[in-house]
C-alpha cells in the first residue's frame, strides 16, 4: 500500500522571549492509504502540534512532510488551502465554527470555497447533519449549541468535502459515550469506504476502535505497542 | 463562491453586527457631513457678501470727506470739506477722462412720522445720476427727478423697509410722511437690495439732494461724492485722477495731509474678500480636523473588526479559502461600509448645509469638490484599513490566526 503521509525528521520549536518549548523532537513516521490511526498521550506532549502539521494549518520548524507523495514545504499559501479543501478533513480540538453562523452555514463553507453550486451544497450538507443526528438543528447558531452538538457540526464539515484523509483531534472529547460510539461506526464506515483516519483521543475504548495506535510523550513517538 | 455570494455574505456579516457596523458608519457620516456642511457655510457667507458688495454698485469710486488716516485710526470724518462745487467740478472738468458720472450726496439719520406710526432712520440728499451709479432699481412710481433738485420739492423715495415699517406694506405711494418738521409726498419706492444693520439699503428714505441740504439739515456740504467709472480696469487711474484734481482745487500739495479720502469699490471687495477668505479657511481647517477624526474612527473600528475576526480568517484559510477570496470578501465589507456611510454623510452634509442656510437666511452653497474630497477621502481610509489588516491576517499561518486573541 502507498503512504499517505510520510513524516521525516519532524521537530516544532515554540519560541517565545524567554523560553523555547519543543513540542516535536524529530518524529519520523510513515500512515498508508486506508489506514485507521489512533494517536494517544498525556496532556501536552504534542499531539495537536503534530495533527496541525499533518493538517497544513501549521509548519514544522524543520522536517520534510509528504502528504499523498506532495511536498507539503514546498507549496504557497493558495495551494495548501486547495489542499486542505480537497483532500483533509480537520476536525480541530476546539471546534472552530464560525460565531453567529447556523450549523448548515458552517458546513457548506468548505464546499463554497471549492466552487460547488449552491444547490448541491445544501443537498450534502443536510445529508451529513442527518448522519450527525442534528436534521433538527440545521437553523441554530453555533452559540445556540451545546459542545457535543457543536462537535458533530465540526466532525459533518470534515467529511463534506469527501477527503481522503480525515484528521481528528479528539472528536469524542465532548460528546456522551453512546454517541461517541456512533462517531465510531461512522468512522469505521468511511474506513472501510477507503478514507484514512488519523484521530486523537485520551480514551482506551476509543482507540481500541482503530487499527494502529501511536503514542506520543514528549514530542517523541512510540510505535504501536 | 461568485462576487454576488460574496457580497451577500459580506452584507449578511455586516448586518449580524449591527452595533459596530453602526459605529463604523456613523465615523464616516460624521467626517463627510461636517465637511461638507463646514465648507459650504463657508462659501455662503463668502458668496453673500460679495454679492451684497457688487450690489452697492460695479466700477463705483466714493469720496469721504475730512477721512484722514493717521496710522490705522481713521478719525471721525465730520469735516465739512466737500463741496457741491467739487462734485460739479469733477464732473465738468475737461482734465477728467475716466468717470462716467458724479452723484453729489449728503446723508444723515432723522425720525420720520406717518399718522401713528414713526421711525429713526437714514435720510439721503440725491440727484437722478444715484439711482444709475449705486444700482437702485425703481420699484413703483419714480425716482428723484433733477427738476426736484432744482426746485428743492418735499418729495420722497422710500425703501421697501420703510414701507413695511411705516405703511405695513400698503402702496405708499402720493402718501405724506414727516420728516423732522417737514412734510414729504412719497412719489417712488426701490426695489430691495438686502443688507442689514447700519448697511441696510432698504431702510433708506431718498429726498432731492437741495432739499436735504437747505430745509432738513440746513448744510452746505456734502458727506459723500459717489462717482462711476468708465471701466472696472482704470479703478487706480480713475483714484489718482480724482485725488490730485480734488488736491490742488483744495490747494494741498502734500496728497498725506489731503481732507478727503476715496476709496473704489474693488477696495472694499478686496478687504471682504480677504477676511472671508480667512474665514473659509478657517472652516475648512475645521472640517479638515473633523474628517482626520472621522478616518481615524474609521480606521479604529476597522482595525479592530478585523482584528477581531483574525481567527475567523484563519478558520476560513484552514477550510480552504484562498488569500483572494478572504482579501475581497474583507474589502466588500469596507466598501459597503465606507460607502452607505459616505451617501448618508453627504445627505446630512447637504441637508445641514440648507438648514444653515435657510435659519441664517444665507446662500446655499454646495460645493462639489467638498463632496468629493470627503468621500473620496473617507473611502479611501476605510478601504485601506479594512483591507491592510485582512490582507495581513491571510498572511499568517491558519493555526498562527487561529490562535490569535
Ligand atoms: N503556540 C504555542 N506557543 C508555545 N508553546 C506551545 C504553543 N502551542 C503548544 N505549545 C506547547 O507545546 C506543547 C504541545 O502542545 P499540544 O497542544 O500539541 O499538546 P497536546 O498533546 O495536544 O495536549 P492536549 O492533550 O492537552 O490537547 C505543550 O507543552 C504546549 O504548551
Ligand atoms: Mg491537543
Amino acid at each position: 500500500m502507498q503512504s499517505i503521509i510520510k513524516a521525516s525528521h519532524i521537530s516544532k520549536i515554540y519560541k517565545t522571549e524567554s523560553l523555547e518549548t519543543i513540542a516535536l523532537n524529530d518524529v519520523s513516521f510513515e500512515i498508508k492509504k486506508g489506514e485507521f490511526v489512533a494517536i494517544m498521550g498525556p496532556s501536552g506532549s504534542g499531539k495537536s502540534t503534530l495533527m496541525h502539521i499533518l493538517g497544513a494549518i501549521d509548519k514544522p520548524t524543520s522536517g520534510t512532510y509528504l502528504l499523498d507523495g506532495e511536498n507539503v514545504g514546498s507549496l504557497d499559501d493558495d495551494q495548501l488551502s486547495d489542499i486542505r479543501n480537497r483532500k483533509i478533513g480537520f476536525v480541530f480540538q476546539a471546534f472552530n465554527l464560525l460565531p453567529r453562523t447556523t450549523a448548515l452555514k458552517n458546513v457548506m463553507l468548505p464546499m463554497a470555497y471549492a466552487g460547488i453550486p449552491k444547490e448541491e451544497r445544501l443537498e450534502t450538507a443536510t445529508k451529513f447533519l442527518k448522519l450527525v443526528g442534528l436534521e433538527d438543528r440545521m437553523f441554530h447558531t453555533s452559540n445556540q449549541l451545546s459542545g457535543g452538538q457543536q462537535q458533530r457540526v465540526a466532525i459533518a464539515r470534515s467529511l463534506v468535502m469527501n477527503p481522503a484523509l480525515i484528521l481528528a483531534d479528539e472528536p469524542t472529547g465532548n460528546i456522551a459515550s453512546d454517541q461517541a460510539e456512533e462517531v465510531m461506526g461512522m468512522f469505521k464506515k468511511l474506513n472501510q469506504d477507503g478514507h484514512t483516519i488519523v484521530m486523537i483521543t485520551h480514551e482506551p475504548d476509543i482507540a481500541h476502535h482503530a487499527k494502529r495506535i501511536i503514542y506520543v510523550r514528549d514530542g517523541k513517538l512510540f510505535k504501536s505497542l | 463562491m461568485s462576487y454576488l455570494e460574496l457580497f451577500v455574505e459580506s452584507f449578511a456579516t455586516l448586518a449580524l453586527n449591527k452595533v459596530r457596523t453602526g459605529l463604523a458608519i456613523l465615523g464616516i457620516v460624521i467626517g463627510i457631513g461636517s465637511v461638507i456642511a463646514l465648507v459650504s457655510l463657508g462659501q455662503a457667507t463668502q458668496q453673500s457678501i460679495e454679492n451684497q458688495i457688487q450690489s452697492l454698485g460695479a466700477n463705483l469710486l466714493t469720496i469721504n470727506p475730512g477721512a484722514q488716516r493717521s496710522g490705522n485710526v481713521r478719525t471721525a470724518s465730520s469735516s465739512n470739506t466737500l463741496t457741491n462745487e467739487d462734485a460739479a467740478a469733477i464732473a465738468s472738468s475737461s482734465e477728467i477722462t475716466t468717470i462716467k458720472s458724479v452723484s453729489p450726496e449728503y446723508s444723515s439719520r432723522s425720525q420720520v412720522v406717518t399718522g401713528s406710526s414713526n421711525t429713526n432712520t437714514s435720510i439721503i440728499g440725491v440727484v437722478p445720476a444715484y439711482l444709475d451709479i449705486h444700482k437702485v432699481t425703481i420699484d413703483s412710481g419714480s425716482f428723484i427727478s433733477q427738476s426736484d433738485v432744482d426746485s428743492l420739492s418735499r418729495v420722497a423715495v422710500v425703501g421697501p423697509q420703510i414701507v413695511a415699517d411705516l405703511f405695513s406694506g400698503s402702496n405708499p405711494i402720493g402718501q405724506v410722511i414727516k420728516i423732522g418738521s417737514q412734510n414729504f409726498t412719497i412719489i417712488g419706492v426701490t426695489v430691495s437690495k438686502g443688507g442689514s444693520g447700519f448697511n441696510n439699503q432698504d431702510d433708506v428714505i431718498y429726498v432731492p439732494l437741495s432739499t436735504a441740504q437747505k430745509i432738513l439739515f440746513g448744510a452746505s456740504h456734502l458727506t459723500s461724492i459717489a462717482m462711476e467709472a468708465n471701466s472696472s480696469d482704470i479703478m487706480t487711474a480713475a483714484q489718482d485722477e480724482v485725488g490730485y484734481f480734488l488736491l490742488s482745487r483744495h490747494k494741498i500739495t502734500d496728497p498725506s495731509k489731503a481732507d478727503f479720502s476715496i476709496f473704489s469699490q474693488q477696495d472694499i471687495l478686496n478687504t471682504a474678500s480677504s477676511t472671508t477668505g480667512t474665514f473659509t479657511t478657517l472652516l475648512s481647517g475645521v472640517a479638515a480636523i473633523s474628517l482626520l477624526v472621522g478616518g481615524i474612527g474609521i480606521m479604529n473600528i476597522m482595525l479592530v473588526t478585523v482584528t477581531e475576526r483574525t481567527r475567523e480568517i484563519g478558520l476560513r484559510k484552514a477550510l480552504g479559502a484562498k488569500k483572494r477570496i478572504i482579501t475581497i470578501q474583507f474589502l466588500l465589507e469596507s466598501i459597503i461600509l465606507t460607502f452607505t456611510g459616505g451617501v448618508i454623510g453627504v445627505l446630512l452634509g447637504i441637508l445641514a448645509s440648507y438648514i444653515i442656510s435657510v435659519v441664517s437666511g444665507s446662500l446655499f452653497v454646495i460645493s462639489f469638490s467638498s463632496i468629493f474630497l470627503a468621500f473620496a477621502v473617507s473611502t479611501i481610509i476605510g478601504i485601506i484599513f479594512g483591507w491592510y489588516p485582512a490582507r495581513r491576517a491571510s498572511n499568517l499561518q491558519p493555526i498562527e490566526a487561529l490562535r490569535y486573541e
